[in-house]
């Protein structure tokens, strides 16, 4: 009862902090600081059509580097806590029921257009709303659909693993090489800038965009797999 | 007074109601999530500006007249990674559930009593 009531009185004092900010927020009518000066120079500097991603990749791109970090190491925690054991028989898929024949195909079919869309988002990130992380979470909901649909499906860890530590190596190595051969680190004009809007522009950072894409779809696959076990 | 901000804090609310009252942990981090979400939608409301558009210059943005026509592109970088730690913090959670629920075989958080005093 206590622990009720506790509970009432804290969410009360939220809601009226929450009223006194909500009666007090003024809405912006200009941009002001440091985003007037991405809108402004954004685009020459960078290249970038997207002020986002041309503020996620580059200009905090130190940031994002923590934030794959982040990424990284929740996926290796969960696979170190549900790791199998040795000796440990994964239950026969025979023992299971197959999937229909619709099923089958209707995933057979579906399963590359997806690969297909999250690879154009994080491809375009530089130019329409999407990036790496989206286009990543959409690669991953392909690997989703397969686990779904055929329960005997198993992903190759060799594979995986490899694309994963791969393109999280070379985001590290384009990061060093903008400091050698441009302004700082993650600086994307390693590369010509290019035509403002075509998909080869804007340095570094559809390539950057790529490798992240990549990295977060096999870890989210890589999550998925981990918490599936028996299934 | 702004509708997505009222939104965004009755989840805030919501959520922490599910945190405080819940006794299934899986609803625990629902709660969690459910939070996240509403700070995420107060974060990229503050960066809306009435009657301007998306931060992607194209020819309905030109290069030159962006400051004057683009919503707030930081929030919404700075929310981009939110959703993302938010997912990472998420899935470790479950995963510590699933650790748990496999030694006691119970999801009620009254049940683990190891660190309580």
């Amino acid at each position: 009862m206590i622990k009720r009531l506790f509970s009432f009185v804290l969410l009360t004092g939220l809601g009226f902090v929450f009223y006194y900010a909500l009666t007090n927020i003024t809405a912006s009518r200009e941009l002001t600081g440091v985003s007037a000066e991405y809108a402004e120079r954004g685009a020459a500097e960078l290249g970038a059509a997207n002020l986002v991603t041309a503020i996620v990749v580059t200009y905090r791109g130190l940031d994002t580097l923590g934030e794959v970090s982040v990424l990284f190491l929740a996926a290796t925690g969960i696979a170190v806590l549900l790791r199998r054991k040795k000796g440990y028989v994964q239950a026969r898929s025979e023992d299971k029921r197959g999937s229909s024949e619709i099923l089958k195909t209707g995933t057979d079919f579906l399963v590359p257009i997806i690969v297909m869309f999250g690879v154009y988002i994080f491809m375009n990130g530089h130019l329409t709303p999407g990036g790496g992380f989206q286009g990543g979470a959409v690669v991953a909901s392909a690997v989703m659909l397969q686990f779904l649909s055929n329960p005997s499906y198993r992903l190759n860890h060799t594979v995986f693993g490899f694309i994963e530590s791969m393109s999280g190596f070379f985001y590290v190595s384009i990061g060093i090489l903008g400091i050698v051969l441009a302004g700082g680190f993650l600086d994307n004009r390693i590369l010509p800038l290019g035509n403002f809007g075509s998909i080869l522009s804007a340095g570094a950072i559809p390539v950057i965009y790529t490798l992240i894409g990549l990295k977060v779809g096999t870890e989210l696959a890589g999550i998925l797999d981990n918490m599936r076990r028996d299934a | 007074m702004n509708i997505i901000f009222l939104i965004g804090f009755a989840l805030m609310i919501t959520g922490f109601w599910g945190m405080l009252t819940q006794k299934n942990m899986i609803k625990i981090i629902l709660g969690l999530a459910i939070v996240e979400t509403g700070v995420q939608l107060i974060m990229v409301a503050f960066g809306f500006i009435e009657g301007r558009t998306a931060p992607i210059l194209d020819s309905a943005v030109p290069v030159k007249k962006a400051v004057e026509m683009i919503v707030d592109p930081v929030p919404q970088a700075l929310v981009l990674t939110a959703i993302v730690i938010g997912v990472a913090v998420n899935a470790l959670a479950l995963t510590f559930i699933i650790k748990m629920y496999q030694k006691k075989k119970s999801l009620n958080i009254t049940e683990y009593r190891d660190l309580k005093w």
